[in-house]
């Protein structure tokens, strides 16, 4: 059964009509048109779909809408500002970090959930953190250093 | 409009498109000037999957033009899968054409726009398409100069061009754009020279770094893949699958899954498929179809599966021979047999197969995430019964291939449905169908016995390949007494593998480069020397020994006799036309079996590099890449059943896996460019394994070596 779900998208306060038993992101994908998450394998394992839920990095295909009632969402499409790419986007260009690019948005989701709890963290904890996101590609030791590289500008330099 | 249609060679044009008709195409991507031409025996036609092969188009396609504005849009059948060449083949336009890099634009992939191409594999964009396209650039140059010359009243020796600006060498106040130029014209040129030599020496934009082009699309979540399209009224469908290859459906019963909201369910002779508008309730409804199967499998598995393709593996084909094998035998004193195995691998790209189908009118459109869109134009011609003008493929953005995506079932999928329906209709495979009907990387068998005489010269090598192929199999060492037999199954037989093969990056060098890299190993180390200086002693090809010195170079390679216990490897190969040279450093935890990759290091020889950056990414993808097929990835199935369905179980490397990762190019600025998308990867399970002896004195004959297989090794040494 449809009912109200509020949240806030991308720093925007929502109400959608929806089944809140819909996935999460099918829902992004397919109802907000926010096709920027990606569907890998819809079981939890892959990455490729996380977004933050209050700045928290999780697995959109494991949630339902339902479930962020009253939470904040953010999906790629919500982390850059008036035109400017986040710092985590910037270093995955300047860094070249990316092949396919199919992963990539939920790369950044995850490593921008990771800086937000660890601003300053040591190869081996992005390694840790980063873990759980597969690229198939091979992107992997550019990706490393892109996060390197948003750790230090995030941080404003230091 | 002027309007101006004249060959090359000065004949009108006669010939007319095989696809959409003209006044569609033009009306499609405006005017300036265009250059069509035919392609050539040459162009990609080896590596064309049998299944997809059509003779090759007679007519004329779009290759360039220069838009009323001055922008280049350069046309191709070729698609962007990460392998960059939206980059680089924008960077070879720019300098052909003398315009700003920012200027071109590429149209990849779309039957109705761009020239017939066979596929995207085989890194053949850069070495047979880049000559056709820089030759169709000249061509377009000449048509401006001769323009110019004449609007400018100067000869065109006279005149010099540089950021899409002609200008009079004698008054540089007297020049002209290239946009000046194309202003409300329609100037259709038509190409029948073949590309002549580059060279390569007088670019300006070849040779130079640039990043993706695709970059900023891709991390904002702009970048559209052929999953992210919606049309008005569009359906997802969920097919109905068996659950093996071998089984056949006797009853279903599907009537609680049409009592789900929304749910269609379409049956059409063996496909049962489930359409709603909402994605989760296509996938209730699948799950809601009861059906029941017989089943008749192969009784072949990933255990006995290696003794099975010895046996059933009956025609044999010489590929090469050399001298004779009976006297390499008698100038041999030292010989050496074994056995090495290679199992099936999946492609496992993170996008899944998908396609979106619409027919508008009796006009089919279909965008998939496929290699080969011209591919998949004429399996829907064949299957679903439309001529060729009434299918349009487009590819968008494709989230990984590597050989996985040539065949597009999930294309005639979804056009199947929508002609059945009428709606516009999505199919996006889940990760169990993408394992499923993956066309796996052969399992193969190498035997090799092979000989050394007292001063360590390869004297004998016997090479035999049992259902895995041939590329990469040359001996590459200098043996006077060599030959190569391939063991395979008629074409008229029935395959020996329960389910679909077929390309996967560099497919099967990975394989023979493994097999033939380790026994050099084994006689290097029988031999008492360093394997560096064994290879390079029986080497004489200077390309492969240029690699090896430079990777030693930049690894810090000190020699030494194997096994030494510092666990480093050495091995090298060439695919796609170009060389490789592999160096790696691993520890092995001789308790668990364990092996951690400390660093890797590679070498390559590519010809002319057009984009080096995008080279550097394609290498240290291939060498991550290959860290999967080395230590992990290996299909389990009984039969026709497989039973890796997902990442739960099919290990793909991972980031705690990531050595040291050092790549260097080998400058050859004034060669012909060559392949860059595969080679680096296929030496990658060579120079662990023979890390791996170097650690322990453990050899490894089947991969992948996990930690069982590494223990078994050890308790043989």
């Amino acid at each position: 059964m449809e009912k109200t779900i509020s949240f806030e998208l991308n720093g925007k306060k929502t109400e959608a009509l929806i089944d809140p038993g819909e996935t999460l992101l099918w829902a992004l994908r397919n109802h907000f048109g926010l096709t920027g998450t990606k569907f890998g394998c819809g079981m939890g394992f892959c990455g490729s779909c996380t977004v933050l839920i209050d700045n928290e990095p999780v697995r959109s295909c494991q949630l339902s809408i339902g479930e962020v009632a009253g939470k904040k969402v953010v999906t790629i499409e919500g982390l850059s500002t008036d035109g400017k790419l986040h710092p985590v986007q910037k270093a995955f260009v300047e860094h070249d970090a990316l092949q396919c690019g199919y992963c990539t948005p939920g790369m950044i989701m995850n490593a921008t959930g990771l800086l937000i709890k660890n601003p300053s963290p040591t190869e081996q904890e992005i390694k840790d953190g980063m873990e759980d996101n597969y690229c198939r590609c091979g992107a992997h030791k550019r990706i490393i250093e892109a996060v390197q590289t948003a750790s230090k500008e995030m941080k404003g330099g230091k | 409009m002027k309007k101006e249609t004249t060959n090359a060679n000065g004949s009108v044009e006669t010939t007319r498109r095989r696809g959409i008709p003209r006044r569609d195409f033009f009306k499609i991507i405006g005017g300036g000037i265009i250059i069509f031409f035919r392609p050539w025996g040459a162009l990609d036609i080896f590596g064309t999957p049998a299944e997809q092969r059509r003779s090759l188009p007679t007519d004329y396609n779009a290759f360039l033009q220069i838009a009323e504005d001055g922008t280049v849009k350069c046309f191709t059948g070729k698609i962007e899968m990460g392998q960059g060449i939206i980059t680089s083949l924008a960077q070879e336009m720019a300098d052909a054409l003398n315009v700003p890099y920012e200027n071109v634009k590429m149209i990849m992939g779309d039957t109705d726009l761009c020239p017939w191409d066979a596929g995207t594999w085989g890194s053949l964009t850069t070495r047979a398409f880049g000559p056709h396209m820089l030759a169709a650039a000249a061509e377009a140059r000449g048509v401006l100069l001769d323009m110019a010359s004449s609007k400018m009243g100067v000869p065109v020796a006279q005149l010099e061009v540089k950021d899409g600006v002609i200008t009079d060498t004698k008054n540089n106040k007297n020049s002209v754009s290239y946009s000046q130029l194309t202003k409300g014209k329609r100037i259709e040129k038509f190409l029948d020279v073949k590309p002549l030599p580059e060279d390569y020496t007088k670019f300006t934009y070849i040779g130079k770094s640039y990043k993706h082009a695709d970059a900023v699309v891709k991390v904002t979540g702009q970048a559209k893949y052929t999953g992210d399209l919606k049309l008005p009224g569009m359906l997802f469908a969920r097919i109905l699958r068996p659950p093996s290859h071998g089984a056949k459906m006797t009853s279903v019963d599907y009537s609680e899954a049409e009592k789900v909201a929304g749910t269609k369910v379409i049956r059409d002779g063996d496909m049962i498929a489930v359409l709603n508008e909402n994605h989760d309730l296509a996938d209730m409804a699948l799950a809601k179809i009861k059906a029941e199967y017989s089943f008749n499998e192969m009784p072949v598995n990933n255990q006995n599966m290696y003794e099975w393709y010895v046996k059933f593996n009956t025609r044999s084909e010489v590929v090469r021979s050399e001298g004779d094998l009976e006297t390499g035998h008698k100038l041999s004193d030292k010989i050496f047999e074994s056995e090495f195995h290679d199992p099936y691998v999946a492609h496992s790209p993170i996008e899944t197969h998908t396609a979106l189908a619409q027919l508008e009118g009796d006009k089919m459109t279909v965008w998939a995430s496929t290699q080969s869109p011209f591919g998949l134009q004429d399996t829907l011609v064949r299957e679903l019964g439309f001529t060729l003008d009434k299918v349009r493929v487009i590819t968008p953005f494709v989230g990984g291939g590597f050989g996985g995506k040539s065949p597009a079932q999930q294309g005639v999928e979804a056009a199947k449905l929508a002609k059945l329906t009428g709606k516009p209709v999505m199919v996006v495979w889940s990760r169990d169908e993408e394992f499923f009907f993956d066309t796996f990387h052969p399992a193969g068998v190498i035997k090799i016995k092979s000989g050394i005489d007292k001063d360590g010269l390869i004297k004998l090598w016997d090479y035999n390949i049992y259902s895995s192929g041939t590329r990469g199999s040359e001996t590459t060492y200098e043996v006077p007494n060599n030959k190569t037999t391939h063991h395979s199954t008629d074409r008229n037989e029935p395959s020996v593998h329960p389910f679909a093969t077929g390309a996967w990056r560099a497919p099967n060098n990975n394989t023979n480069t493994f097999a033939r890299e380790v026994q050099i190993d084994i006689m290097a180390s029988a031999a008492g020397m360093d394997p560096l200086e064994f290879r390079l002693k029986n080497l004489k090809d200077i390309h492969i020994i240029d690699c090896l010195k430079a990777v030693a170079d930049k690894f810090g390679y000190v020699a030494g006799k194997t096994p030494s216990g510092r666990g480093i490897g050495v091995a090298c190969g060439a695919d796609a036309g170009a060389w490789v040279a592999h160096m790696a450093e691993v520890s092995v935890d001789k308790n668990t079996g364990k092996v951690k990759v400390i660093r890797i290091a590679c070498a390559q020889d590519m010809g002319l590099c057009v984009n080096p950056e995008g080279a550097t990414i394609q290498m240290e993808g291939c060498l991550t890449m290959g860290l999967g097929y080395t230590f992990s990835e290996e299909i389990f199935f009984e039969g026709g059943n497989i039973k890796d369905r997902g990442f739960d179980t099919y290990e793909i490397p991972k980031f705690s896996w990531l050595p040291e990762i050092d790549t260097v190019i080998l400058d050859r600025m004034n060669q012909p460019p060559q392949g860059g998308g595969e080679p680096a990867i296929i030496a990658v399970g060579a120079v662990i394994a023979n890390a791996i002896f170097d650690a322990t004195g453990a050899r490894l004959y089947t991969m992948p070596f996990t930690p069982a297989r590494v223990l078994e090794a050890l308790k043989k040494v």
